[in-house]
């Protein structure tokens, strides 16, 4: 039996955040798929017995989340969207190339344990696509080629930022940012990108603003 | 048309709606489904059970309102004033909504309706048949699961047959309060399932496999033995405790093929529990085929006229010095039989039901308060109470059907649930129960304590509060003072008194006089009135029935009689079953009638086969004082009633009792009625003084346990609860004890090694079960509940 | 229509995510004029700029406020919807990333209208990015004193908790993401009772989206007839709109409600090159599919319904010629049917047997009466299902079998990635594929 009394501290952080304990079920499954490289049946029962719920209770909630895994993810989990959007842009063929560079399908890991392959829904960065993301991390407008690229360094250990947030860490990380969220690193790379701000970029060419509140507004508004 | 649930419904809760273009009004609030019913319009349903919440999951029953522009569920829309419902019957739009449900239920569901357990009985295939379509358009390829998969090594799950209804996995979250039945996955992958570390353990786990409305569920005892068309159905009563429900069983070709619950609004509702459902091939196993006699010192088959004439002969030989032992397995006819067997044609009130742990106090209790009393505390009235008590009492484990009631009760009519109690067990946190710990044989002190004036225990609080139900256990016959304690307290509190003892026949026999010093209709033996009235009926002068009250106790009656009759008795629900075992095989008479072989049996002198309940006609009373008449469902082995047998020897004998039918038997008791005249006054027995020191022992019997009729059914105690010590942290760890690890419980008489779980129990306190695999505290220890015992890490030495 | 960059109008600084950054742009003075107000005119104000949900239904958002019973003793809850799940929705994301202390700002004045003791911002759990950003925020506000115990001496507390999700489209339906907040299966509850009445822990909650809590810092800054003075009478305010596809600068572009897809493609940069507007989704995957002859009806809640469609969540995504339409709806109902939640039967049944269909034409091996039967399978989950989930799901299909039938009937011989060759859709060159032989 697996001891997990080095979570525990963590695990009681996450229950006393909430106004009701069995809230704390995600996040806590969250944490425990970070310690654990998956969702595992002694991480459930660890869950269950601190929640005072059945085991079969947590395995409902956890098999009912795509992001909770039932087998070991291994080092890095890497997703490509292949929704409508992504694709017809490219993302089918950026999913083909890492496929065929890491020999691994759809939910499927390397043999090494490195890489764990899927093919993942609208990451809400349609604006980016092709989408791809490391250890659900972005990585926007990916090409096959950058695409394997990425997948290269991040084997040989070099350090990849993501296109929109930080240092690619691993999954166990990021999964531990979902039970933490506030993580530390809300201030690295370049979150806000050329994309996000094209509508801004375009209005300071053509000097375009949004019209500033009249006097009479303000006015009204501290009557109310 | 007016439908109303009750008469006092006033006018102002009632509205007007229309359905299917009829004027109907019914009470606010209704679901617009039960509405139809009502009306006799059948909206097809498939998650829609009238006990468990509304979820509306899979869409069958659309119908259209008027203004509202989708169809709607109609489980889960409750009429308003003025609304205007149309039914598949006149509303094309409902009509085309359930068909296109009906299909999409159908594309994934296998077509193997000829092996499958539910056809003939399905309501999906019903559905199928009335309105689906010939052809199916789906031309993929259908879901499919690895089956069946066991979640239980009672139930069986073919997952490729769900619905996704998810009445099981609602029943057991809702109604039996044990989530290990989940909807696991997601969208067409959704399936019903358990942990895998956990199986669907429950012990009202077989309702499940009865309201899934098709066959993804079925029980391993059940699967591929029969089809419904093959089944006679009769309504029956469970046999195995004192909840009273109506079962339905189910005979092909003369061999009882599953037992199912049946409704009954005002005891077991739809449910019942798994030892009622599965525990019934005992009927078949071990059964005596044919009267006994001893010759030799062997038993030998005989006919019946040379074994009723050995028995007769043996019982008039010892006239006036013989005893009557009747166990709890009888019906109210045959404890009736007994009792009035016992006073006319033996001359002797040395008649006693209780084989098991019994007092005179509680003899006197039993007398003063329950025997004979009419109807309550009911179920309904659980339901109403603002507060129950339990003392001595664990519903789960000793009336599962009063568990149920006090769940919902609990979390559905605010009813709070306290249980005076060695440990706060799992049934009682399903009840959302206040527990008052106890350590055992404290119980009588603990009432007595709050029965006093000025008393400040909260539960005896709870007690003086109108509609406050006091609930007493079989096992507080054990406990010195404690009946007397509940009497006080009830009496003082003006709460209701309720005993619940464990088996099916306790209460019958009560009420029929099956107990020394009572008369049927709880009539005290020695008053002349009551006297007259049982003479009269039975034929004979008042002075012909015995004077003074029998002896109490089967040890007692058993040492002093020179002839026992002994029937249904099992010397192992007995603490004192080996000197009882030890007294009949003494130079005595001993005549058993009995269903199957056993201790007893084996050393009598003459055997005389009896039906089982399955094979006659009879009635149990349950806890509540109901009455609960069933019919007979199988030939089996033997018709032959111990009324009958009686009549037979009462005949041999040269005296009569009557023919010991059924039916007349049944007139009789409704003749005698309750008795309304005075009664013994209650026991008055002053609380033990608190022992000092030592470990206690507490202990009760779990539901499924090596109980007799149990036996044989390895899928059922595959679903047991483990056998294992319970104590709490704090005791354990003054012991150096740890959880999960053995320990070895022990007395002077005997030792038992069991792991140990560390749980809510009270201080210097160890729970073992009382009779399970492996732990028989009567047998192994020698002991009582409230016992000193010695508990040290390890097995044995 | 010009753009009017409000929400975005600070995203261009780089320190804008954090509290000073944010509070340099008058953040959090919105705050302490609302702490000053009483809460019932908080809420009257958000009526009167006839604010509407930005997360696609576009109910009423003071109305859905007023609806909270007041004084009833009860804990009040307010859920941020932040489970952008919706394809072609992205734009709460950047929203998050770029200015999470409007989001908390919004939350904290909204707790405040609405007597809120507790808010739960719940984004989906595959964005790390923006759960961190919004931790952040929120770690901030609380130690700046903008959340907490007796906020600015205002007497009033709130503490806001960040929940990440784990994988489930579903759960922006606000009642499946209520269960799933209180450790339950995201599944969607039944209604009535409406969460403004029981909503998490069965107490009055509300459930906005993102874009609609970020909005009310500016409808208190700046008040209602600055706030209607954008958009139409049905549709005021401004929009963070997302245009993605086979544009040239794909991006955020916040506008008026009202401005037309032409413009908006204009601003953009208009389609790549060689390139024209095939079909074109205003917002996300269920809403139904125009074509270029729309592209002139203003982006609102009711011109978009005239025209056959719905704003949804105002992200339109656009599609050039190399596009197979048949392509695009069955991955569509392969999201759909992954998505599903599994609770009712035409969404879980429907959304499986209609993927199995669509990929026979996909594959060219389509049937042509299962043209009909698509529409009828569509009509059997349209209005049945329990939630929006299934009607989305039931959306694609028969918009675009009406306006592009003849593509699905050359479906019925030949595969779809003959006919159009999937290279010309993407947004990189042949070269990017042939050096890494994917093809």
């Amino acid at each position: 039996m697996t001891n997990f009394d080095h979570l525990a501290e963590q695990m009681d952080q996450i229950v006393a955040r909430y106004p009701k304990s069995r809230s704390a079920v995600m996040p806590l499954l969250h944490l425990l798929q970070s310690d654990q490289g998956a969702v595992t049946m002694e991480g459930i029962s660890v869950i269950a017995d601190r929640l005072e719920l059945t085991t079969a209770e947590v395995t409902a909630v956890a098999s009912f989340y795509t992001m909770y895994k039932r087998r070991d993810v291994g080092r890095h989990h890497i997703g490509v969207c292949t929704n409508t959007l992504c694709a017809v842009l490219g993302g089918d063929a950026v999913y083909d190339a890492i496929a065929q560079r890491l020999s691994a399908g759809h939910n499927e890991s390397t043999a090494d344990g490195q890489f764990h392959l899927e093919r993942i829904e609208c990451q809400a960065a349609c604006t980016h696509a092709p989408v791809m993301t490391v250890d659900w991390e972005f990585m926007d407008n990916q090409t096959p080629s950058s695409a394997v690229e990425v997948i290269d360094a991040l084997a040989r250990g070099d350090r990849v930022e993501s296109t929109r947030g930080p240092v690619i860490r691993d999954f166990a990380a990021t999964e531990h940012t979902m039970a933490f969220p506030d993580d530390g690193l809300a201030g690295e790379g370049t979150p806000v990108d050329a994309i996000m701000l094209a509508g801004l970029t375009v209005a300071g060419e053509l000097n375009m603003t949004a019209p500033k509140p009249s006097s009479s507004a303000q006015s009204k508004e501290d009557h109310s | 048309m007016t439908i109303a649930s009750g008469s006092e419904q006033t006018q102002t809760d009632l509205v007007d709606v229309v359905v299917d273009d009829i004027n109907v009004r019914v009470p606010k609030g209704t679901l617009v489904i039960r509405v139809a019913e009502q009306m006799g319009v059948e909206i097809p349903r498939f998650c829609d059970h009238p006990l468990l919440d509304p979820v509306a999951a899979c869409r069958m029953c659309l119908i259209e309102i008027d203004g509202v522009p989708k169809p709607q569920p109609a489980c889960a829309i409750t009429v308003a004033d003025g609304m205007k419902i149309r039914t598949q019957r006149t509303s094309p739009v409902a009509e085309k909504a359930q068909s296109g449900v009906m299909e999409f239920l159908l594309l994934n569901h296998p077509l193997d309706c000829p092996i499958c357990d539910k056809g003939g009985e399905c309501p999906l295939q019903n559905q199928a048949m009335s309105s689906g379509r010939g052809e199916t358009r789906f031309e993929g390829k259908k879901r499919t699961f690895e089956k069946p998969i066991a979640i239980s090594s009672q139930i069986l799950l073919d997952r490729e047959r769900c619905v996704s209804c998810a009445r099981c996995t609602r029943f057991a979250d809702q109604i039996a309060g044990d989530p290990m039945l989940e909807l696991l996955e997601r969208g067409a992958q959704q399936q019903v399932g358990v942990a895998d570390d956990a199986p669907f353990n429950s012990y009202f786990s077989g309702n499940t496999i009865q309201i899934c409305p098709v066959g993804a569920l079925t029980s391993t005892l059940y699967r591929f033995r029969s089809r419904p068309f093959d089944l006679v159905s009769t309504p029956t009563t469970c046999e195995h405790c004192a909840s009273g429900c109506s079962l339905r069983t189910d005979v092909r070709r003369g061999e009882v093929t599953r037992r199912l619950a049946w409704d009954d609004p005002e005891v077991n509702e739809e449910w019942n529990c798994d030892k009622g459902r599965f525990a019934f091939r005992y009927i078949r196993q071990d059964r005596i085929e044919s009267p006994l006699v001893r010759e030799d010192g062997r038993l030998r088959p005989a006919s019946w006229p040379e074994a009723l004439d050995i028995a007769a002969r043996g019982l008039a030989a010892a006239q006036g010095r013989v005893g009557v032992l009747t166990g709890g397995r009888l019906t109210a006819e045959d404890a009736y039989s007994y009792a009035k067997f016992a006073r006319v044609a033996l001359r002797t009130d040395d008649i006693d039901f209780r084989a098991r742990m019994a007092s005179d106090e509680e003899a006197q209790f039993l007398a003063a308060l329950v025997a004979g009393q009419p109807l309550g505390p009911t179920y309904a009235d659980l339901d109403a109470a603002s507060n129950v008590v339990l003392v001595g009492f664990e519903p789960e484990d000793e009336s599962p059907i009063v568990l149920l009631r006090l769940r919902r009760a609990a979390l559905k009519a605010n009813t709070r649930v306290w249980s005076i109690s060695a440990s706060l067990t799992g049934g009682l946190a399903k009840m959302q129960g206040t527990w008052v710990p106890c350590q055992p044989g404290a119980e009588a002190q603990v009432m007595d304590d709050a029965q006093k004036d000025g008393s400040d225990d909260a539960f005896g609080a709870a007690l003086r509060t109108p509609g406050a139900v006091l609930l007493v256990g079989e096992r507080l016959a054990g406990i010195p003072g404690a009946l007397s304690a509940a009497a006080a307290l009830a009496r003082n509190t003006g709460a209701r008194l309720g005993w619940v003892p464990r088996r099916a026949g306790e209460r019958g026999a009560l009420d029929a006089g099956a107990l020394s010093g009572l008369l049927p209709g709880g009539r005290p033996l020695t008053d002349p009135a009551a006297r007259r009235e049982v003479s009269d009926l039975w034929g004979v002068q008042a002075d012909e029935l015995p004077r003074y009250a029998g002896r109490r106790g089967s040890v007692p009656i058993a040492q002093s009689a020179d002839a026992v009759i002994v029937a249904g008795v099992d010397p192992v629900d007995d603490p004192q079953g080996e000197q009882l075992m030890a007294a009949l095989a003494g130079d005595r008479f001993v005549l058993s009638l009995e269903t199957h072989h056993g201790p007893i049996s084996e050393l009598a002198d003459v055997v005389l086969p009896v039906a089982v309940d399955a094979e006659r006609a009879g009635t149990y009373v349950d806890w509540e004082g109901r009455s609960r008449s069933f019919g007979t469902a199988i030939s089996g082995v033997t018709t032959v009633t111990d009324s009958r047998v009686l009549a037979m020897l009462a005949d041999a004998m040269d005296e009569s009792i009557g023919r010991g039918d059924v039916m007349e038997l049944r007139a009789e008791l409704a003749t005698l009625g309750h008795w309304t005249g005075d009664r013994m006054s209650a026991p008055d027995v002053r609380p033990a003084p608190p022992a000092a020191g030592g470990l206690r022992l507490a202990s009760w019997r779990l539901l499924l346990d090596l109980g007799r009729m149990q036996q044989g059914e390895p899928h059922l105690a595959g679903t047991a609860r483990p056998t294992e010590a319970v104590m709490s942290a704090a005791t354990a760890a003054s012991r150096g004890l740890t959880e999960g690890s053995l320990v070895t419980v022990s007395t002077p008489d005997g030792s038992l090694t069991l792991p140990l779980r560390l749980d809510e129990v009270a201080h210097d306190t160890v729970w073992l079960p009382m009779h399970s695999p492996g732990c028989s505290i009567v047998q192994d220890l020698g002991a009582v509940p409230g016992d000193v015992v010695e508990v040290v890490p390890g097995g044995p030495r | 229509m010009t753009l009017t960059p409000v929400i975005t109008e600070f995203w261009d600084r780089p320190d804008l995510y954090t509290l000073a950054g944010y509070e340099r742009t008058g953040g959090y003075r919105a705050l302490r004029t609302a702490l000053a107000m009483d809460p019932d005119a908080i809420i009257s104000q958000v009526k009167d700029t006839g604010l509407r949900g930005r997360g696609g239904a576009g109910f009423p958002t003071g109305l859905k406020w007023s609806f909270v019973p007041q004084g009833d003793d009860k804990p009040h809850y307010l859920v941020v919807n932040a489970d952008e799940s919706e394809p072609g929705a992205c734009k709460d994301v950047p929203i998050m990333i770029a200015n999470p202390h409007a989001l908390v700002e919004g939350v904290i004045i909204s707790s405040f209208a609405i007597r809120a003791s507790h808010a739960v911002i719940y984004i989906r759990g595959e964005v790390p990015e923006a759960i961190r950003r919004v931790a952040l925020a929120v770690s901030e506000a609380e130690a700046a004193g903008h959340l907490g115990h007796n906020i600015h001496g205002s007497g009033f507390d709130l503490k806001v908790i960040v929940h990440s999700g784990a994988g489930a489209y579903i759960c922006g339906e606000e009642t499946a993401l209520l269960d799933s907040l209180e450790g339950y299966r995201g599944q969607p509850r039944l209604k009535p009772p409406f969460p403004a009445v029981a909503g998490l822990y069965s107490a009055p909650t509300v459930v906005n989206n993102v874009e609609t809590i970020t909005n009310i810092p500016w409808i208190i800054n700046n008040g209602v007839e600055w706030f209607r003075q954008f958009g139409t009478e049905k549709s005021p305010g401004f929009k963070v709109f997302a245009v993605s596809g086979h544009v040239r600068r794909p991006g955020i572009y916040e506008a008026p409600l009202g401005i037309t897809m032409r413009e908006l493609l204009d601003y953009a940069g208009g389609m790549r090159d060689g390139s024209e507007v095939k079909f074109w989704v205003p917002g996300g995957s269920s809403v139904p599919m125009l074509t270029a002859d729309h592209l002139d009806v203003p982006l609102t809640y009711e011109a978009m319904v005239e025209a056959g469609t719905m704003l949804g969540t105002g992200t339109p995504m656009v599609f050039d010629q190399t596009v197979s339409v048949v392509k695009a709806v069955t991955r569509w109902l392969e999201f759909y049917k992954h998505e599903s939640c599994g609770k009712c039967t035409p969404c879980r049944e429907g959304t499986f047997w209609i993927t199995g269909v669509l990929k026979q034409f996909e594959n060219g091996e389509g049937n042509d009466p299962d043209l009909d039967l698509l529409n009828e399978l569509c009509e059997q989950i349209m209005g049945r299902s329990f939630c929006a989930l299934g009607d989305a799901a039931a959306t694609p299909y028969p918009a675009a079998v009406k306006l592009f039938r003849d593509e699905f009937i050359t479906a019925t011989h030949t595969p779809v990635d003959q006919t159009f060759d999937p290279a010309r859709s993407f947004v990189f060159s042949e070269t990017a594929l042939s050096e890494v032989g994917a093809r």
